[in-house]
């Protein structure tokens, strides 16, 4: 009786559709995977370090380069959590346009993880139409500060500087196109059989199983859980803003597709509320230059694009932080990678990386 | 002129430059033997040429499904040139060879894969009456040739020492395996209305008659179907299966040893492409243009439909591959075989 032995398959660090440098450990029955075990820390920046060794102002480019794809929504959470701690008021009008700016930045998100799944199951073309319209909000981005990636653009006590005068008109029309271009995704992407059949059933996780492992963002949604800290804190000004929280039912690859897509028209909606409830007055608040909190700690949690995206900041009362910790949603998700995987076959591995939708720079921070 | 489209553009040459060799050595041996190497020649030469078509055209065609432009530096607006940078960037690359690979098998796969995707070409009609060798069993040498590919690509994956290549050599096998059949069956409806194996007996009842596609068009969407898992691309490009098993069987060559894989892809495109002209679209028959003419336009036309298919849809997963050819495609085959003879049998009787 000949004897079959388990083998490893070490995909990554250097692997087309680990999205940088992910190195993932599967353990193989010939192609179905019998363990899948994530291993980081092949981009470790070690970014928390970095923001303690800065002043609290000085730290907001660092967090840029956490998750690269929505700099935007990084640089909300950690400007809150500094502004919590300092109990600086931020001006409305900054309230507003850090709200627009991080759901137009959630839009390109999500329009990254649908060009990037598209990718992963082999249609490459979908990822050009994607990227193609994602260019719009790069635009935009530009528009307004200059930079088409790492835009430093939310700052502590507000924003940069304020929208020039064409920005509400661009937006106006680049938000008219997101039903068009959704039409267009869902008529290249989900009508498609082979496409349906890769997604639906694969990588099944309960909604009990997404709470052990903590998921959030549109990963828990996907199980049925409706647990958006946009909702559930209403922090900012998004309390003002009527939007639906989409959640998927059977917490498969296909609903966390789902839930991402319907997301995009979500957020769609809320810029446009913002837009067109925009006040006037200062972008930035008034406080010391040289900001010195007074001493005790702050954890402070948005709804970043994939999952809660929380600062642990400890201020000793001097100009830098004592300590930070930055809650990442991806580096927290992964954690489930082994279960997506477990039973499925090798091509699902991608798959369901790629479903989670992590980021490497925000895995290994 | 007349002549000439009464047998063939092909033929006619053929036949003028036959007179022409016999007058210069006069000895019917040699002449034979003169001719099977020019014919050889031009096969190979339509393979090479096919190479460096559809690197360029799969690029350009590949770059307006993507809404880009394409290559558009090298050689012109157009980018004309590309496939010869392609290639001169090829031939200078550096032969890295595997620690640990079985050297003579990891060497020869490459070689072996090329024998097969071009002896094929042997028995294509290009023209009426030009047909490199026009053996009686003609249909059922070409699959068993074309089956032959399976060999190399499991020798690549084995040889390569890599485990990605080695799950690529294995998908490979059960890939072939299980589109053959379906393939195999789909053919034989058409074997059964023409009464003969011979390709250019199936082209001439095509001309005569319809076109097969009209007669069988379940088994045109199945060798369809299967022609594009022959091919290794989209949406049955599991043995490549580049954002999984990164190149599959393959992953391990580089330079002019990796040309040769490429260049024994396209050769397969090329062949299936005219496998189905051949079998459904009637082959070099058609109206007013000579039959070469249209025998490329048909196969070209072919060609650019599977690079569609291919820059459109997803990749499947390896088992629903496997169940579709073996729980719809099979059976569908059977059931078409079935009502073909029956069909057969009625049209005999009245």
């Amino acid at each position: 009786m000949p004897q079959t032995e388990t083998y490893i398959l070490n995909m990554g660090p250097q692997h087309p559709s680990t999205h940088g440098v992910l190195r993932v450990n599967l353990e193989l029955d010939g192609e179905r995977i019998l363990r899948a075990t994530p291993m980081m820390g092949y981009l470790h920046r070690g970014i928390e370090k970095l923001l303690e060794a800065r002043t609290y102002v000085q730290g907001v480019p660092y967090t840029d380069r956490l998750d690269y794809v929505s700099s935007m929504n990084n640089n909300f959470g950690y400007c809150r959590a500094v502004e919590e701690l300092a109990g600086i008021e931020v001006p409305e009008r900054a309230e507003y346009i850090r709200v627009i700016m991080a759901e137009l930045n959630r839009i390109a998100s999500h329009q990254v993880f649908i060009g990037s799944l598209a990718n992963d199951l082999g249609a490459s073309t979908g990822m050009l139409y994607t990227f193609r319209d994602r260019e719009e909000i790069l635009d935009l981005f530009d528009l307004v500060c200059g930079a088409r990636m790492t835009f430093h653009y939310i700052r502590v006590g507000g924003v940069a500087r304020d929208l020039p005068p064409e920005f509400a008109e661009k937006c106006r029309k680049f938000l008219d196109r997101v039903p068009e271009f959704t039409a267009e995704y869902a008529n290249l992407l989900m009508g498609n059989e082979i496409f349906q059949r890769r997604l639906k059933g694969v990588s099944r996780l309960t909604p009990e199983q997404a709470l052990a492992h903590n998921m959030t963002g549109p990963n828990i949604r996907a199980t049925g859980i409706p647990f958006d800290i946009r909702k559930v804190d209403g922090y900012s000004v998004y309390p003002r803003f009527g939007f639906e929280v989409p959640v998927g039912e059977n917490g498969d690859n296909w609903d966390r597709f789902q839930v991402r897509f319907r997301e995009i028209t979500e957020s769609a909606r809320i810029v446009r509320q913002a837009l067109d409830g925009l006040p006037e007055g200062p972008v930035m608040a008034k406080f010391p230059k040289m900001l010195k909190p007074p001493q005790g700690e702050v954890f402070s949690r948005t709804e970043g694009t994939r999952g809660e995206l929380g600062f642990y900041i400890v201020s000793d009362g001097t100009a830098k932080p004592y300590r930070v910790h930055i809650r990442r949603p991806s580096f927290i998700n992964m954690q489930a990678l082994d279960d997506m995987c477990r039973g499925y076959l090798i091509g699902d591995s991608v798959v369901a990386f790629s479903a989670i939708d992590p980021l490497m720079g925000e895995v290994d921070c | 002129m007349n002549a000439m489209l009464e047998n063939g553009v092909v033929a006619t040459v053929a036949g003028v430059l036959r007179e022409y060799l016999m007058l210069l050595f006069g000895n019917q041996f040699l002449t034979d033997l003169i001719m099977k190497f020019i014919g050889i020649g031009a096969v190979i030469g339509v393979i090479l040429s096919a190479a460096i078509v559809f690197t360029y055209a799969e690029r350009k065609v590949c770059a307006f499904i993507q809404v880009r432009l394409g290559p558009n530096r090298v050689g012109g607006r157009f980018g004309l040139l590309q496939p010869f940078a392609d290639m001169l960037k090829l031939m200078s690359k550096e032969d890295i060879i595997p620690a640990g690979c079985d050297r003579v098998v990891w060497a020869l796969s490459p070689m072996l894969l090329f024998v097969p995707s071009a002896l094929a070409y042997a028995f294509f009609p290009f023209d009426k009456g030009a047909v490199f060798a026009d053996v009686n069993v003609g249909v059922f040498l070409l699959i068993a040739i074309s089956s032959q590919a399976v060999l190399p690509f499991l020798m690549g994956g084995y040889a390569s020492n890599s485990k990605y290549a080695m799950i690529g050599g294995m998908r490979t096998v059960a890939q072939m395996l299980s589109y053959e059949a379906p393939m195999v069956f789909s053919l034989l409806g058409i074997v059964m209305l023409t009464g003969s194996l011979k390709m250019s007996d199936i082209v001439a009842v095509q001309a005569d008659n319809v076109w097969f596609v009209l007669l069988q068009p379940v088994a045109f969407v199945i060798f369809v179907i299967t022609a594009t898992a022959e091919t290794n691309r989209t949406p049955f490009d599991l043995v490549e299966g580049e954002s999984e098993i990164v190149a599959g069987a393959f992953a391990e060559y580089s330079g002019m040893r990796w040309a040769l894989f490429f260049l024994a892809e396209y050769a397969n495109l090329l062949a299936v492409s005219i496998l189905t002209t051949t079998f459904f679209l009637g082959g070099w028959s058609g109206p007013v243009l000579p039959g070469v003419v249209w025998f490329w336009l048909k196969a070209l036309f072919m060609v650019f439909f599977f690079m569609w298919l291919r820059w459109t849809l997803p990749r499947t997963r390896i088992d629903q591959m496997l169940s579709l050819s073996w729980k719809v495609l099979l059976p569908l085959a059977l059931a078409n075989v079935m009502c073909t003879g029956i069909g057969v049998y009625i049209y005999r009787w009245l």
